[in-house]
C-alpha cells in the first residue's frame, strides 16, 4: 500500500506540474516516456532472466494450480469485454487492454499510452492511459480490502484472482489471513504467472 | 507492441546469461525507480491536457466500472474453478 500511495504521489506532482504550465513541449508529448519505456521492459526481462528462484518456482508447478490464473484471466477478460458494451467510447480491444493491467497499474497505464497511440492517436491513448491507471489502482483496493468478503462468500481462491498480479507482495498479506496459510504458495505462483502475462496481453490487445 | 515485447525478451536473454553477476539481483529496485520516473511522465503529460483534466470525474467513473469488472469476473471464475476442481480443498 505504501508503493502505490508513492506511484500515485509521482503522477500527482507530474499532474501537478504539467498544469501548471511552462515546461518543455518534448517532455510532454511523451516522446521521452517512450525511451524510459523500453529502458523499464529491459530491466523487466532482466529481473526475470537472472531470477534464480522462478526457475524452481516453475518446476514445481502442479498443472492443476494454472487453472488459479487462468480463472484471473478468463475471469476479468470475459467482463472486461461485457463492459465494452455500455462504454460506447470506448472499442472491445480497448477495455480488453486496460482490464487486462490486472492490478499492475504502473506498466499497464504506460504501455496503454504508449502503444494506443499509433491506432487512437495522443489524446485518446492519454485518457485510455489515465483510466487504466485509475481502474487497476481500483482494483488493487478493492482486492485489499474486499478479501474477507470474496473468501467468506465465493471461497477461498476469491481473493486471490481478485488480486491479480498483486498477490504476491502487495495483497499476499490480507489473502495469506483470509485464505489461510496453505495458500500462500499458490498465491505467489498465482502472482508471479499473471504479471508475467501483463506485458503480452497489454501489448496483443494494442496492436 | 513487437519493439516492446521484443526489448524484454533480450533483457530476459541477457538477465540470463548474466544470472551470475551480483548486481542484477538488485534490478527490481531499479524497476521500482523506473516506473516513478514514467509516471512522473505520464502525470506530466495528462496534466498539461485541459480535455483530461475536466473530463477526470467522467474518465474515473469508467475506470471503476471496469474495476468493478474485473474483479467480479475474476472472483466469479476463482469460485467456479474452486468448486469443479479444488473441491476436496475446501473446509465443511
Amino acid at each position: 500500500m505504501r508503493g502505490s500511495l508513492i506511484v500515485v504521489g509521482f503522477f500527482a506532482l507530474g499532474c501537478l506540474l504539467g498544469a501548471g504550465g511552462g515546461l518543455p513541449e518534448a517532455w510532454i508529448k511523451g516522446d521521452a516516456s517512450l525511451y524510459v519505456l523500453y529502458l523499464l521492459m529491459f530491466q523487466v526481462g532482466l529481473s526475470i532472466g537472472s531470477d534464480k528462484k522462478l526457475k524452481e518456482i516453475l518446476r514445481s508447478i502442479r498443472p492443476r494450480l494454472l487453472l488459479v490464473p487462468l480463472a484471473t484471466i478468463v475471469g476479468t477478460l470475459t467482463f472486461s469485454a461485457a463492459v465494452s458494451l455500455l462504454l460506447v467510447k470506448w472499442s472491445l480491444m480497448d477495455c480488453l487492454a486496460v482490464g487486462s493491467g490486472f492490478a499492475y497499474y504502473s506498466l499497464s497505464s504506460i504501455l496503454i499510452t504508449q502503444l494506443k497511440e499509433p491506432s487512437l492517436g495522443v489524446q485518446l491513448a492519454t485518457e485510455l492511459g489515465t483510466i487504466a491507471l485509475m481502474a487497476n489502482i481500483m482494483r488493487e483496493i478493492m482486492a485489499l480490502l474486499g478479501a474477507p468478503l470474496f473468501a467468506r462468500y465465493f471461497g477461498r481462491l476469491a481473493p486471490i484472482c481478485a488480486g491479480g498480479a498483486t498477490t504476491m507482495d502487495t495483497t499476499l498479506p490480507v489473502i495469506t489471513r483470509y485464505a489461510g496459510k496453505k495458500l500462500v504458495f499458490v498465491s505467489i505462483l498465482h502472482g508471479i504467472l499473471v504479471d508475467l502475462s501483463v506485458p503480452f496481453f497489454v501489448s496483443f490487445f494494442c496492436s | 507492441m513487437f519493439t516492446v515485447i521484443g526489448i524484454m525478451f533480450a533483457g530476459i536473454g541477457a538477465g540470463y546469461l548474466l544470472r551470475r553477476v551480483g548486481w542484477l539481483q538488485k534490478v527490481g529496485t531499479s524497476i521500482t525507480y523506473t516506473i516513478y520516473l514514467l509516471l512522473f511522465l505520464l502525470g506530466l503529460s495528462v496534466g498539461a491536457n485541459r480535455e483530461i483534466v475536466d473530463n477526470l470525474a467522467t474518465l474515473g467513473g469508467q475506470a471503476l466500472l471496469l474495476a468493478v469488472a474485473g474483479t467480479t469476473g475474476s472472483v466469479l471464475a476463482a469460485w467456479a474453478v474452486g468448486n469443479w476442481f479444488f473441491k476436496e480443498g475446501k473446509r465443511k
